[in-house]
């Protein structure tokens, strides 16, 4: 090659440096092209995204695996060094929970018996799958975490994602063997909520900050820093009563809302199969359509 | 005959150092760490892998292998697709051509370099993530996660270094 005369060499170099720099603005462009059919044509995107999701799952479950034990550890350490004040507050906690479990079976029974009574209707009962943190958005644009389970496992769009806690999220994106969870946090997450105390409904949005809003609730709503916040249920996506978090503050009719889950610090979550009187079609969650063929409510 | 196929087959391999590096960089990104304390938003790994081998070796991390790993960072974090393949094409195609400045200079040069790329970066992404989203996003985490990408820089830089001199010796 070397040995072709410099004069060849010379003319090629700005032809080189020109079929460089089309490429690189031919790859800006289908960056940008991209972007706009993201917008404008979320399925197909939606596909593509569950191939790579899928196609990393394997890798990302081995390398997670040390960050999560390390993660581990850390947490045992704080809990060492914390242990005296903690089983204080432990003690102090189970004495008033024992007290609250008197009164919760005392209330189940008398539930039961009035429920009987009424023939009521019972809530469409709910199964759970396990699954494994295996990756989190880690980005500054959005709040999301991938699992190891997918479609295979019974996980399906729409779907609420919870923990010990309370509600993680919602699917978002399933592949095969692993899944996408849009945490409440998350700007796109809108969630139908109630007020616990008042029964009132709203919607809770996130904004990619830790609080959540409590926004679009009727006007003149009594509500206080400290009343829970839990699912209502409407829309029949997720069930109702789960928890979500509690009133921080108020202001303009806007509730803020601290969250009971620790969104740094998820490991295991539990997917809801919400199994509904009718069947809801696979893109309930997104598209908020249902399927209105099933046996009437 | 054979140890010939072998051995340039093992070269081969070795090129494939940058790439093989910046998609560790992609998958490090979204591994989750959980410790409470740290932040939330994790450093942008993949963009020091790209300012580096651009400066280093761009012809062993050309711009549609670029272009690629943004589209693996896109899918994996979840954001809008296409937005990290864009960032880290531009990132590529400026620093390639101005590699010259860097080469052969201070390690302060480089790195005074990246605080412009990051700069950069940081504002882009904001601005179209606002447009995409149609809302003012929080510039809060972007503007973290620049930081902590500038200030781990020269840690992951010497890990690259290290690599790319045991798997890149010029034994070509």
């Amino acid at each position: 090659m070397r040995q072709r005369g410099g004069n060849t060499q010379r003319d090629a170099m700005p032809i080189k440096v020109v079929v460089q720099r089309f490429a690189f603005v031919l790859l800006a462009a289908a960056a940008v092209a991209l972007m706009l059919f993201n917008k404008s044509n979320t399925g197909a995107v939606e596909r593509f995204r569950t191939v790579i999701l899928d196609a990393a799952s394997p890798v990302l479950e081995v390398l997670s695996q040390p960050a999560i034990t390390i993660s581990r550890v850390m947490e045992e350490a704080r809990f060492l060094i914390h242990l005296h004040d903690e089983n204080a507050r432990l003690r102090e906690e189970n004495a008033r929970l024992k007290h609250w479990q008197a009164a919760a079976l005392r209330l189940q029974q008398q539930h039961a018996g009035l429920t009987a009574l009424l023939n009521a209707r019972q809530d469409p009962t709910s199964t759970f799958v396990a699954a494994r943190v295996i990756g989190d958005s880690g980005g500054p644009f959005v709040r999301t975490v991938l699992l190891n389970a997918g479609s295979r496992d019974g996980v399906a769009k729409g779907q609420a994602a919870i923990n010990g806690d309370g509600l993680v999220g919602r699917v978002a994106e399933v592949g095969v063997r692993s899944s996408r969870i849009l945490l409440l946090t998350d700007l796109n997450s809108r969630v139908p909520a109630i007020l616990e105390p008042s029964r009132d409904r709203g919607v809770l949005e996130g904004d990619n900050t830790n609080i959540l809003q409590l926004s679009y609730l009727s006007a003149g709503v009594q509500m206080s820093p400290g009343d829970r916040v839990v699912t209502s249920g409407h829309g029949g996506v997720f069930p109702a009563e789960l928890p979500i978090g509690t009133v921080t503050s108020v202001s303009d009719g806007v509730a803020f809302v601290q969250p009971f889950v620790q969104f740094h610090r998820l490991d295991y979550v539990r997917i809801v199969k919400h199994n509904l009187a009718f069947p809801p079609t696979r893109d309930v969650a997104g598209q908020r359509t249902r399927s209105s063929s099933g046996p009437s409510q | 005959m054979n140890s010939v196929a072998w051995r340039r087959f093992g070269i081969r391999l070795r090129l494939l150092t940058p790439a093989a590096l910046t998609l560790a960089a992609v998958f490090i990104s979204v591994v989750p760490i959980g410790v409470s304390g740290l932040p939330e938003v994790t450093p942008f790994f993949t963009l020091m892998a790209v300012y580096h081998w651009s400066i280093y070796r761009p012809e062993l991390l050309p711009a549609p292998a670029v272009f690629i790993l943004g589209l693996v960072q896109d899918g994996l974090t979840g954001g809008p697709l296409g937005l990290f393949a864009l960032i880290l094409v531009i990132v590529f195609g400026l620093v390639s051509m101005q590699r010259r400045t860097f080469l052969g200079k201070s390690f302060q040069v480089e790195w005074f370099g990246f605080s412009l790329v990051v700069l950069g970066a940081t504002l882009v992404s904001w601005l179209i993530s606002c447009v995409y989203f149609v809302t003012l996003v929080d510039p809060r985490p972007v503007v973290l996660q620049g930081i902590l990408t500038l200030a781990i820089y020269p840690c992951i830089v010497w890990i690259f270094a290290r690599v790319a001199r045991t798997a890149l010796r010029p034994s070509e």
